[in-house]
């Protein structure tokens, strides 16, 4: 026996790919190969595979007639018996001797005593086996969620935490990161002369070398935007940027505009990304401009094209992970059914648009359809012209919100409300008149708060003015807690915003230097239970 | 602010009536206070919107309020005669789960002398 495990001087064991194995114990002194522990690769189509496999019992290496890379590597490594380890029919390692101490030739004895301890050894090695893959999944796994982790994080630092509001427009964004997060972007800049600079783009790749390019080009966006103002200029300054930096194979698709919200101008370039659309009146159009996108070549100019976007118009930008989704059938979802959905959508704020088109995708791929890309719907409305039905002030004072009701419902007495509808927008105009007045205004007689009724085909909307700074966004305000306020836990106060929210079909606000607004809408069309 | 809320308590089988006439804002609280108070002893308090035609936020709170500490001294609050849009203000308040509405005074005190009994 102890000559044995004396001369027993190589197991062999399979590593994580299959047929390929590997040495794992010290090479005999004997062997020139340099490897020491990286071991003996058999190749799958190595006929010695097959010739181990069947094998029963020990097998002399000198007696082998085979063509065998592998044979010749044993030989030259001076092993002299090789005891094949198989469990359920599979070749899992060799347990590979040298020649004996005593220079005589295994007994039968020997030989028996090694296959004794293959025949044990075998399925001990396939379970230390297993659990080494095992160990090594959950290895990879836990670094691709942690690197997955990374990679939504700066995805979602750099996207913009609200978007603007501007009086007259109503925009709503929306991204949906896939499991595998993509390099989809947005991003709003704020320019001189009260612009808007308005970003959607889409990193080629995933994971955290995509997010990183997409915080890249959106930090080179921003200087340019503010210096240069020309959309194509903008797109040529960041593409020269992003040239010598990007990673090979790895591109950015990206839109920018430029808008005046007072004249619905806007002018825009495109880095070879997803045309945006546009919905009028229940048609829906193209807006085309050319240009390579970012990253692949210096030198590029982009067109530059202008569009004027008319009172009631709604402007899309998206991202092809709405556009390339699959059907069960693996049919893509595509522009013209995108199109189709968004004339079909009508009117409405962006978000009504954004919830219709998410809505229409998810019939589409089947509800159970893990999500294939990122998401990323931009919506920019410009409000229908409206005709003005009173402009009016009152004195900051307490109760005075009974008399702007009273003066919002008889500028409206003609519209036909429907009586329920009446009595919410009545509620909605009292709360939001009383915030104006007391936290708004402070009740100081001085500041009057400022009321104005409009209405179009669509909608009506109260629009509330105050001296103040607002108080947070007011759509996200946390609902009251009556459970903690019934527990004594919680003031009993705190139901104004809450009482808003509830009343209206929109809520929208907005403020420059000294005054703060809060714009109440209503749908006609919709019937609020 | 002037309180434009009267209120006149009736009692009768375990039932105090709070019938409300005006508005509910935030010069209600000493009128609903002083309601209250006249009301102690009965098992269930009902209030009775029927004769009011504005109920804000501040008022909400004092509802609350009023109906914080009627749990606190075990006494069960319903409500009548609030109009449609004051019933659907009571429900996504939530203020319906804890005190139950009724169209009317007569149909509030069958209800809660039946589930009394």
């Amino acid at each position: 026996m102890s000559t044995i495990t004396h001369s027993l001087r190589r197991v062999i064991f399979r590593s994580g790919a299959p047929r390929t194995v590997a040495v794992a114990d010290e090479a005999p002194a004997a062997a020139t190969q340099p490897q020491q522990r990286g071991g003996l690769e058999i190749a799958p189509n190595d006929p010695i595979i097959g010739y181990f496999q069947s094998a029963v019992g020990a097998v002399d290496i000198d007696g082998l007639e085979l063509d065998s890379p592998a044979l010749d590597e044993l030989r030259a490594a001076g092993v002299k018996l090789v005891v094949p380890l198989v469990t359920q029919g599979e070749l899992i390692g060799l347990l590979n001797l040298g020649p004996r101490l005593s220079e005589q030739d295994y007994s039968g004895e020997d030989r028996r005593l090694l296959e004794t301890l293959a025949a044990q050894a075998a399925p001990a090695v396939r379970v230390g086996q297993l659990v080494r893959e095992q160990q090594a999944e959950v290895r990879s796994r836990e670094r691709l969620d942690a690197e997955l982790a990374v990679a939504r994080l700066i995805q979602q630092n750099f996207l913009p935490r609200q978007v603007p509001q501007m009086q007259g427009w109503a925009v709503a964004a929306d991204y949906r990161p896939a499991r595998e997060v993509g390099g989809d972007f947005y991003d709003f800049i704020d320019l001189p002369d009260g612009r808007l600079g308005i970003v959607i783009g889409d990193v080629t790749d995933k994971g955290v070398p995509a997010a990183l390019v997409m915080a890249a080009t959106r930090s080179v966006l921003r200087a340019s935007a503010q210096r240069l103002i020309e959309p194509g200029a903008v797109l040529e300054r960041v593409n020269e940027h992003l040239c010598p930096d990007i990673p090979e194979n790895m591109f950015v698709t990206c839109l920018y505009g430029v808008l005046e919200p007072a004249s619905g101008r806007l002018v825009f370039a495109n880095a070879g990304h997803n045309l945006p659309l546009v919905a009028l009146h229940g048609a829906t159009s193209e807006l085309r401009a050319r240009g390579m996108p970012l990253g692949l070549m210096t030198g590029m100019s982009y067109e530059e094209t202008e569009a004027r976007l008319q009172p009631g118009a709604q402007l899309l930008l998206y991202s092809d992970g709405i556009t390339e989704a699959h059907d069960p059938g693996r049919e893509m979802f595509g522009g013209p059914r995108l199109a189709a959905a968004m004339a079909e959508a009508g009117g409405g704020d962006g978000g009504r648009l954004i919830s219709a088109l998410l809505e229409r995708l998810r019939a589409f791929t089947a509800a159970a359809a893990e999500q294939e890309d990122d998401i990323t719907l931009v919506a920019i409305r410009r409000m229908p012209a409206a005709a003005e039905l009173a402009d009016f002030r009152l004195e900051s004072a307490p109760g005075n919100e009974r008399e702007a009701i009273a003066r919002v419902e008889l500028a409206l007495a003609g519209e036909g409300l429907e009586p329920a509808q009446m009595e919410q927008l009545k509620t909605a105009v009292a709360e939001a008149t009383m915030n104006a007045m007391e936290h708004g205004n402070g009740f100081d007689p001085e500041r009057p708060v400022r009321l104005r009724v409009l209405a179009s085909a669509a909608e009506v909307r109260v629009c509330i003015s105050d001296h103040g700074l607002g108080q947070g966004d007011l759509r996200t305000a946390p609902p009251p807690d009556l459970d903690a306020k019934l527990a004594g836990q919680q003031t009993p106060r705190g139901w104004g915003l809450f009482l808003i929210r509830n009343m209206v079909d929109e809520l929208h606000e907005h403020g420059d230097d000294d005054t703060h607004t809060v714009e109440l809408v209503l749908h006609r069309d919709a019937r609020r239970h | 602010m002037a309180t434009t809320l009267e209120a006149r308590v009736r009692r009768g089988d375990g039932i105090a009536t709070v019938a409300l006439a005006g508005d509910v804002d935030g010069g209600a609280r000493e009128v609903l206070d002083a309601a209250y108070t006249e009301a102690a002893g009965a098992a269930t308090l009902l209030l009775d919107f029927g004769d009011v035609a504005y109920i804000n936020s501040t008022g909400i709170a004092l509802i609350v309020g009023l109906l914080g500490r009627a749990r606190a001294d075990g006494v069960a609050v319903a409500a009548c005669g609030l109009s449609d849009h004051y019933r659907q203000i009571f429900e996504i308040t939530r203020l319906s789960d804890f005190m139950s509405i009724h169209a009317d005074e007569r149909s509030a005190r069958a209800a809660t002398q039946g589930g009394a009994r």
